[in-house]
């Protein structure tokens, strides 16, 4: 099934965009830096919500609070994190397609970005009022699942 | 220093380490993940400082309580960021963007250390203003500016295109990179 998409990651990879930031010797590497500094930005701003939905921290602060504040930076790191990432996949679609630590990235990022913006995000909003319970669960699988994308992000690199 | 680096590069755990099929791997992993928190953890503290965001929590709360898993998280990047060099010493102190990162990283030191001893010394006065004073803003801005400088030229160590083995190069980089191309390395 999986193998009727290759001449779509093969089109990727020939599309104008994806040959110019495979052709060139700096862009790949300067857009991969830029990738991983939304990548820790992003990191804090997922890790203080799920880290307080667990209690660990700033327990004397509503959850609500931090993901408000945390908002804006959150959505902008998204973005660059997709905009960078879009770019490097375009650049080398092929082997993606051979690599498991991508599938195991996308099907993780697929789950985390559903989550977040769903279950994830509204239990963040309600806070501790939802029991003691969902909060933690909530904060554990946002945890685990964003924490798959950026160790799958990494492991493409090893892989051929 | 070089002799230094040839004798770090010849330990079996280096050579073991860089050789070892999910070791290094693994390491690095780790280092990035700590990334995450370890400059996640700044850049929440940054943002605060600068006060556009998280005004409801008074600035000395915000520090304290982050200040365990910054440490932690610090700790752990140290370790494994040693772990790497280590693994490859000589290569890695003969790399521009290596050393272009350790520069950032004591200027980093730095900006925490004036921080720490000027604006910091007086935080009760403005700890639950949602707009800290202007120098603790400034601090706030180098040291985010700082960290993605060092992520940039973390990143950029894996490649080689200034390194030593590779001539000819421009004599300044072979000036700041400690590189005397006649000299074959055992």
């Amino acid at each position: 099934m999986i193998e009727s998409w290759y001449p779509f990651f093969e089109w990727c990879e020939f599309t104008t965009i994806g040959q110019i930031v495979r052709q060139s010797l700096w862009l790949f590497p300067v857009i991969e830096a830029f990738h991983l500094v939304a990548f820790a930005l992003l990191g804090g701003m997922i890790l203080i919500v799920d880290l307080r939905l667990l209690g660990l921290i700033l327990r004397q602060h509503s959850t609500s609070d931090l993901w408000y504040g945390a908002r804006h930076w959150r959505r902008g790191a998204l973005a660059a994190m997709v905009v960078t990432g879009v770019l490097l996949f375009l650049s080398e679609a092929v082997k993606c397609f051979y690599s498991q630590p991508f599938w195991i990235k996308i099907g993780a990022l697929i789950l985390a970005v559903l989550f977040s913006f769903t279950i994830g995000s509204r239990i963040a909003k309600a806070g501790d009022r939802v029991g003691p319970i969902w909060p933690k669960l909530a904060g554990l699988i946002s945890i685990v699942l964003w924490g798959t994308v950026a160790w799958g992000g990494r492991w493409i690199g090893f892989s051929g | 220093m070089m002799k230094l680096m040839l004798w770090l590069d010849s330990h079996a755990w280096s050579t073991g380490l860089h050789e070892s099929l999910w070791a290094y791997p693994l390491i690095e992993s780790t280092h990035v993940w700590a990334l995450a928190f370890f400059v996640g953890f700044a850049a929440l503290l940054d943002i605060r400082l600068l006060g556009v965001s998280f005004g409801k929590v008074p600035v000395s709360e915000f520090y304290r309580k982050l200040m365990p898993w910054t440490v932690v998280s610090f700790v752990v990047m140290v370790t494994t960021g040693f772990l790497l060099f280590y693994a490859i010493p000589v290569r890695s102190y003969q790399n521009i963007f290596f050393r272009i990162k350790i520069v950032l990283l004591i200027v980093a030191g730095l900006n925490v250390f004036v921080f720490h001893r000027g604006i910091w010394k007086r935080v009760a006065e403005w700890d639950t203003v949602r707009r800290p004073p202007k120098s603790a803003r400034r601090a706030a801005v180098a040291s985010l500016a700082l960290w993605a400088g060092i992520i940039i030229c973390g990143r950029m160590i894996a490649y080689n295109w200034f390194d030593c083995d590779r001539q000819p190069q421009p004599a300044i980089i072979n000036w700041l990179t400690s590189c005397d191309p006649t000299v074959e390395l055992p």
